[in-house]
């Protein structure tokens, strides 16, 4: 189960790996995401599906390698299996016709947002996708954005291709340019989610975040993924992933995500010098 | 053995055999069960106390209703085998409901020895008799496979592999029918592997049971969350005939007090999967890490308090504070959990209610702000209510919270499945004897149904289901 079909990296850090799910790729939509384990003592770490299809039966995941987990993924070979995955998790993308909709993917948010932008297109969106990284080598899927979007503007910090910019550059130029935004959908680091939100709320735009916090379970029973969302604390695995990114608490949601540092610098190093784990 | 015919007074006379457990300095250092069991020796002078009551309330005070004299019986005369099978009659998992059932209130409550005596705790100790003849029985290596009578063509779905859900399991297996059960996580057993520690329930006992079910031809899938990859619906559609759902309470419930998001603040479900499930006493060997503090505070009176609360303690904490509103007497808990708790070096805060979590500026929690608490008029539930005394308010150190509270129905399935009535609290409704609930071919049970409960109502309420279940598929009438 789960076998490896393709893999590949794209960046030196960054690698696609194309998974046989046959049950899951039919069922799954924008948005979504899985659980997985690469080995028995393994932790259970959520990842976005960035791409599926339901006739060959395969789902498609974009993982930058982090830690542990997912350093030990990138070493797995097509052919060999993934201990466990389960999904789909979370709620879908809501998709309608918005009007225009700019997606925002920042570094490997670039991959969680390509089937929102492909659903958004799909429902006749006039769809702006904004793909930003540090350098050049960081923008990742360019081809399959350009593919899906009516307009494509790439934001470089270090001006290496594209304008040199943040992305909330970008999105000051098209409100500069007088495009009437009806939505903005943003993926990527929660302090690049936090600066669109501050200022999409300056012009009223509407904007959804899809939050990636740490996770255990995936099906509503633990909390480890608690967000403050306006008043309320809400579950990313069942309330999201998706949410009003101007009712975030992002300060929050980064100490959450910082909470096992030194336990993830231990795992890593451990891993580094050991290489001892099993796989199917 | 020949069994010595005692007179009832005689009988009287014998004080409860004591359980052999580790000493409680060396425990907290390891996550090894306990309570050890009984040796032979013990288990028949036990099984002598049992005066074999005609009309044996014990049977009536079990939500099983096992011939408790009759396995006894079979005990004494060391007939082993005939004992367990006695057991499993009514009851699957006797090796988990030796060590987990709160019998004090169930057989051993109603329990006549214990009742002449006028202590609760001198009544015949059943079940550590029965954890005796599930113990036994898994010494001798692999379980028979009960007779499975012949297909019959239709299709049973369980949801959920906690008790329940592995209960329906066995049931309608044995009746011909082909089962499947689906489990959300990736290892079978629901509560019993992620919610009960290892040093109270040892993982080898639920992974056999597991096995056994396997064995009789039950079909197994984790990793599949129903709610998401499949609603009930299509389900049906796949082709089966009756679904059962035993989702659980996996739903933790938090206080609502300000700071409860700070970092080293659990709810009682994650810090016990974490533990039990994701293995994290392992860590760095396993990948899944835990939060370990000098200081650690527990809310709550439960059983899932206490075992948080001495699971932080072999995490290695110095100052586990069990912090809880009522007295000892409004606690909830099996009496052995608190009093081996207690022996652990917990620290009961007792009438003590906590207000709000105060942290760094790393967002981590560093004291928990209480305030003392004096009993008033019962409530609802009929136990006194608990009400602070103003200008009472007071700190305790902690770095690691955790919420123990309680839990409510995971909301999973019924969400997914409008057609499945719920009442106010989230609960799937379920008829009391049948276990039907409000969609057709469709049953429900254990904490789902009951809020949350304990292992043995949930098996209760499976052997109901499993019976409705039955029927249902000979007639396909509703």
């Amino acid at each position: 189960m789960n076998k490896i079909l393709e893999k590949e990296f794209i960046t030196p850090l960054v690698f696609r790996m194309r998974v046989e799910a046959p049950e899951i790729a039919k069922k799954r939509k924008a948005g979504q995401f899985i659980i997985l384990r690469t080995c028995d003592a393994g932790e259970r770490i959520p990842l976005t599906i960035a791409d599926a299809n339901a006739e060959e039966g395969w789902i498609e995941l974009v993982v930058q390698v982090v830690g542990k987990t997912t350093k030990q993924l990138s070493t797995l070979e097509p052919g060999q299996e993934i201990c466990d995955l389960a999904g789909p998790l979370g709620k879908p993308t809501h998709i309608e016709l918005f009007g225009t909709v700019v997606i925002v993917g920042g570094g490997i948010g670039i991959a969680p947002s390509h089937p929102i932008a492909q659903a958004m297109k799909k429902a006749g969106n006039q769809v702006i996708s904004i793909l930003g990284g540090r350098t050049k080598d960081l923008i990742i899927m360019e081809d399959k954005m350009r593919k899906t979007s009516d307009r494509v503007i790439i934001t470089t910090d270090d001006g290496s291709y594209g304008m040199k910019g943040l992305v909330t550059d970008a999105i000051q130029k098209l409100v500069n340019e007088g495009v009437k935004i009806d939505l903005v959908v943003a993926i990527g680091p929660p302090v690049m989610m936090k600066f669109v939100s501050l200022l999409t709320k300056k012009y009223d735009i509407a904007t959804l975040v899809s939050l990636n916090t740490i996770m255990v379970d995936g099906t509503g029973m633990c909390g480890a993924c608690r967000v403050t969302v306006g008043d309320a604390t809400k579950f990313v695995c069942v309330d999201g992933p998706e949410f009003d990114g101007h009712k975030v608490d992002f300060d929050e949601m980064m100490k959450r995500l910082r909470a096992y540092e030194s336990d993830e610098k231990t795992s890593r190093e451990m891993h580094e010098s050991k290489h001892d784990c099993q796989y199917k | 053995m020949e069994a010595k015919k005692l007179t009832t007074k005689e009988r009287l006379q014998i004080p409860p055999v004591t359980m052999p457990q580790q000493d409680h300095r060396e425990r907290i250092h390891n996550v090894n069960e306990v309570p050890i069991g009984y040796t032979a020796e013990m288990a028949a002078t036990e099984a002598q106390r049992c005066l074999q009551c005609k009309n044996a309330p014990c049977i009536r005070g079990c939500p099983v209703e096992i011939d408790i004299p009759a396995f006894i019986g079979a005990i004494l005369e060391g007939k082993y085998r005939e004992s367990i099978n006695k057991i499993k009659e009514t009851n699957i998992l006797p090796a988990v409901c030796g060590r987990v059932c709160p019998q004090e209130e169930q057989c051993q409550k109603t329990c006549v020895v214990g009742k002449s005596h006028k202590d609760v705790a001198l009544a015949v100790q059943i079940g550590k008799l029965e954890r005796y003849a599930a113990d036994w029985e898994m010494e001798q290596g692999e379980a028979e496979v009960p007779v499975i009578k012949a297909s019959t063509g239709k299709r049973v779905a369980v949801v959920g592999s906690g008790p329940a859900g592995l209960t329906v399991a066995a049931d309608t297996r044995r009746a011909g029918h082909d089962v499947t059960i689906f489990e959300a996580l990736h290892k079978p057993g629901g509560v019993l592997i992620y919610g009960i520690p290892e040093f109270r329930l040892p993982k080898r006992i639920v992974m056999r049971e597991v096995k056994n079910l396997q064995k009789m031809g039950v079909t197994l899938r984790t990793n599949y969350v129903v709610g998401k990859l499949s609603t009930i619906d299509e389900l049906f559609d796949e082709g089966f005939d009756a679904v059962f759902v035993a989702t659980g309470a996996g739903l933790p419930l938090f206080m609502h007090i300000p700071g409860e998001n700070l970092n080293g603040v659990y709810s009682a479900n994650e810090y016990l999967t974490r533990a039990n499930l994701m293995q994290a006493y392992s860590f760095p060997n396993t990948d899944t890490p835990i939060a370990r503090a000098k200081n650690v505070a527990v809310f709550g009176g439960g059983n899932v308090a206490m075992d948080s609360a001495r699971t932080a303690l072999r995490l290695g904490a110095e100052n586990v504070y069990l912090v809880y509103r009522r007295s000892k007497k409004e606690m909830p808990a099996r009496v052995e959990e608190v009093e081996h708790a207690e022996e652990e070096g917990v620290q009961m805060l007792l009438l003590q209610n906590p207000m709000r979590l105060i942290g760094d500026q790393n967002g981590w929690v560093k004291e928990v702000e209480c305030i003392k608490m004096e009993l008033g008029e019962p409530d609802e539930s009929g136990r006194r209510r608990p009400v602070a005394i103003k200008g009472s308010e007071f700190r305790i150190q902690a770095d690691v919270v955790i919420v123990a509270i309680g839990n409510a129905s995971n909301p999973l399935v019924p969400t997914t499945t409008p057609d499945i009535a719920v009442n106010k609290w989230g609960n799937i409704i379920a008829a009391e004897e049948t276990l039907k609930t409000s969609k057709k071919g469709v049953f429900a049970g254990g904490d789902i149904v009951l809020g949350a409960a304990t292992v043995i109502l949930a098996m209760g309420q499976g052997r109901k289901a499993a019976q409705a279940i039955n029927e249902y598929l000979a007639t396909l009438v509703w």
